[in-house]
């Protein structure tokens, strides 16, 4: 099995890239691989604690908080979302919250990269 | 021990969007990388600007003083600084006008490396050479 490292820009609602995003991660998990999931742009404001899932949007946390649960790493960066107002306190539990450099840390060791840009 | 080549692809316009500039700023962060891997692995990135990506790598930008944000032009002048190879596609340039005068550059700060303005067989040429390619 491989490790896979994803590069999610685009933000949570407004386009199903985002949501792409998640379930390949997930998909990918679920074959057996290792996968790093690396949020900036938009992204990074998906991370809020408390999303209500109205079923005319899509959600992120449901989703985040399974993946976790897999096994699968998913990082932040720090300066995307303390810039859209995002608090560490207040955001999805076992995000882990970092720099750009951690998404290369993660591309390093990856033997499939897939950067999935924003906006 | 290794080194892993990543080709950053820059083929939107700068401002327009936030993934343009984040290209450059993610580019950078390879300067830091080492702290997540063992001695001796490092992570070497190609900025490479092409189609309508060559728009805003031009000098003289007063991001600041219109949108109170650092330009793109002090980010490429960082590129320099931290000997970041960036190459821009000399087709495209042609295409909307930009010329090699245009671009900016960090020599008054000591930079060594400069912007390189190449034709598209050598921008394929360093996708070919990467393990991994960005698009942005």
């Amino acid at each position: 099995m491989g490790k896979l490292t994803i590069g999610c820009f685009p933000g949570l609602v407004g386009n199903w890239s985002y949501d792409f995003a998640l379930k390949f991660a997930g998909a990918a998990k679920d074959k057996g691989h290792d996968v790093d999931l690396w949020f900036s742009g938009n992204a990074s404001a998906s991370i809020v604690a408390g999303q209500k899932h109205l079923k005319d949007y899509s959600t992120g946390e449901k989703y985040l908080a399974e993946l976790i649960e897999k096994g699968v790493k998913i990082c932040t960066c720090e300066a995307c979302s303390i810039a859209r107002g995002v608090k560490k306190d207040a955001s999805v539990k076992g995000v882990q919250w970092n720099a750009m450099h951690w998404y290369l840390a993660s591309i390093h060791g990856a033997d499939r990269v897939l950067q999935i840009g924003g906006e | 021990m290794a080194d892993i080549k990543c080709a950053f692809i820059v083929q939107k316009p700068q401002y327009k969007g936030e993934t343009s500039r984040l290209a450059i700023t993610h580019a950078i962060a390879y300067q830091t990388v080492e702290i997540f891997l063992e001695d001796g692995e490092t992570v070497t990135p190609t900025l490479c600007f092409i189609g309508e990506g060559v728009l805003g790598i031009v000098k003289g930008q007063k991001a600041m003083d219109t949108y109170g944000i650092t330009s793109t032009e002090n980010h490429l002048m960082n590129c320099c600084l931290v000997d970041l190879n960036v190459y821009v596609c000399k087709e495209d340039l042609a295409k909307y006008g930009i010329s090699e005068s245009d671009m900016p550059d960090a020599e008054e700060m000591g930079a060594d490396m400069k912007i390189q303005i190449v034709p598209m067989s050598e921008i394929k040429a360093k996708i070919d050479e990467a393990k991994h390619v960005l698009f942005f």
